[in-house]
């Protein structure tokens, strides 16, 4: 009941919508029932599925190795200073460079099918999850890597046991950035030049002129990306449940 | 003072010639092909004979245009929604539900859809930019105005403030360091967005050329698309840090810093 008050304001948003669209304000409006109907026809045909399995495909593997080699680089960089010295200029440069200029160079190297994508989404996603390992491995408390090291811990097990649990909270926010990152990623990367995907499917649908179908992928790609965020958003709360 | 950080510091920063050094080796060399990694030198001639033709300059103006004024949109928009959402009830109700969902959806799926309803010019880019830009900034300064402290407010009220002024004079300022954080965020995300939509929708602008040469397999045009769209990024993100400084030279957190160095 409250969460169905909560979304009250979403409701007449919709309500709005669908007004519009009966009053015929414009011929680029299809009304919500109108979506509706067009999404139920996209799933039943498999078009979702179909374009929906290659952008999981592409962000879920750019993703993973980002987040694979961002933390490694990340911890790394807080536990041996040489590294941080090489990587922090370099880190420093890279970071405000809007990472959408990266979509038409990897589709220039590596041509317009899955790799360039890939390539596109982890490049992106690399950086915030660099630093965020870092900043956490680097905030974990001395007195703790002491006290591990004190009492016989070799260097890699404090590594583990110690700095890799202090820097998880901020590791995560830096994941959580590059999950947003790769949805943008993904998008732009296939509606530059693609031949399956979700974006693939949004342009395609858009240059028929189904724009009844057309805003239901539209909407179905906003809705995966909030139902991703919030699904990761649980699991950092369940992963730093022992923190409380 | 300086020790061994210093020294690991400076060694840092002499990586960056060393690489461009290699960059130029790698690819005069003859290990990969000059076309998907042209010669630093080659890739910087590139970009001073676009800046001596005047073509640099029209696409960077087309494209810091339309960055910043779809920034300042988001910025005076999210700054007034965000404080509306702290301070008004149903303005809460009302918009707290669209935010929690629209902030993290991707936006930029709704850019085919914008584009429909408004063609494929600056109008539309700009709409774009600002949409995207705007949730950090409104998220930002609803949670930096809805924790005033209250003994300020009160304060302020009794000391005969109306409404209006304690907005002004109280909220607005307590919850700057927070709104300027939105704005710090927002500010990058509109210069991708900008980029996205020249690159989609073709015309002037970084973006836009930075497409032509991929499609037309121009690579040193590609890779000078890159350099003055990371350095635009580079002044844009410093540039936001020193604004900051700026506005806030009366906050702690400035003063803190100035006594460190």
């Amino acid at each position: 009941m409250k969460l169905a008050v909560r979304y009250v304001p979403l409701l007449l948003l919709a309500l709005a919508w669908e007004a519009a669209a009966r009053l015929e304000l414009s011929d680029a409006l299809p009304a919500p029932s109108a979506v509706l109907v067009a999404w139920a026809r996209l799933a039943r045909d498999g078009e979702l599925v179909a374009n929906g399995l290659p952008s999981l495909y592409r962000a879920g593997t750019g993703l993973i190795l980002a987040i694979a080699l961002g933390s490694v680089l990340g911890v790394v960089m807080a536990w041996w200073r040489p590294l941080h010295a090489l990587m922090s200029p370099l880190l420093e440069l890279s970071y405000p460079v809007p990472k959408s200029a990266l979509v038409p160079l990897t589709a220039f190297w590596l041509g317009f099918g899955n790799a360039s994508k890939v390539l596109a989404i982890f490049l992106g996603g690399t950086l915030p999850v660099v630093l965020g390992a870092f900043n956490g491995a680097r905030s974990s408390d001395r007195a703790l890597v002491w006290s591990a090291r004190s009492m016989g811990a070799s260097r890699v097990r404090t590594l583990w046991d110690v700095v890799v649990p202090c820097a998880l909270p901020e590791l995560l926010a830096g994941i959580r950035i590059a999950l947003a990152l790769s949805f943008v990623l993904l998008l732009t990367t296939e509606l530059y030049a693609a031949q399956s995907g979700l974006g693939y499917l949004i342009s395609f649908l858009g240059d028929e002129g189904a724009y009844d179908a057309m805003f239901a992928a539209v909407l179905t790609v906003a809705f995966l990306g909030f139902v991703a965020d919030r699904l990761f958003l649980r699991l950092t709360r369940r992963l730093l449940r022992w923190r409380e | 003072m300086k020790g061994p950080r210093d020294a690991w510091a400076m060694a840092g920063w002499a990586t960056l010639p060393v690489l461009a050094l290699a960059w130029e080796g790698v690819a005069r060399s003859g290990l990969v092909r000059p076309f998907l990694l042209p010669p630093l030198t080659a890739v910087l001639e590139r970009v001073w004979t676009d800046a001596a033709a005047g073509d640099l300059w029209r696409d960077l103006a087309s494209t810091l245009y339309r960055a910043l004024v779809g920034f300042a949109l988001a910025a005076s928009i999210g700054t007034v929604l965000g404080i509306l959402i702290a301070r008004d009830r149903i303005a809460r109700w009302f918009f707290d539900p669209l935010i929690s969902i629209g902030f993290p959806m991707p936006k930029i799926a709704f850019m085919p859809v914008i584009a429909l309803w408004l063609g494929y010019f600056d109008t539309s880019k700009i709409v774009i930019v600002a949409f995207d830009a705007v949730f950090p900034v409104i998220v930002a300064t609803a949670a930096g105005a809805s924790n005033v402290e209250r003994e300020l407010i009160w304060s302020a009220r009794n000391l005969g403030a109306g409404t209006r002024r304690v907005l002004w004079e109280v909220v607005l300022p307590a919850a700057l360091p927070q709104i300027v954080t939105g704005l710090q965020v927002s500010l990058p995300v509109a210069l991708i967005v900008a980029i996205i939509t020249e690159m989609m929708m073709g015309g002037t602008g970084l973006g836009a050329a930075m497409t032509r040469a991929s499609r037309f397999a121009d690579s040193p045009g590609v890779f000078a698309g890159i350099l003055e769209i990371a350095l635009v990024g580079l002044i844009l993100v410093k540039g936001m840090a020193l604004v900051r400084r700026r506005l806030l030279l009366w906050h702690p957190e400035t003063l803190a810093e100035a006594t460190v160095a």
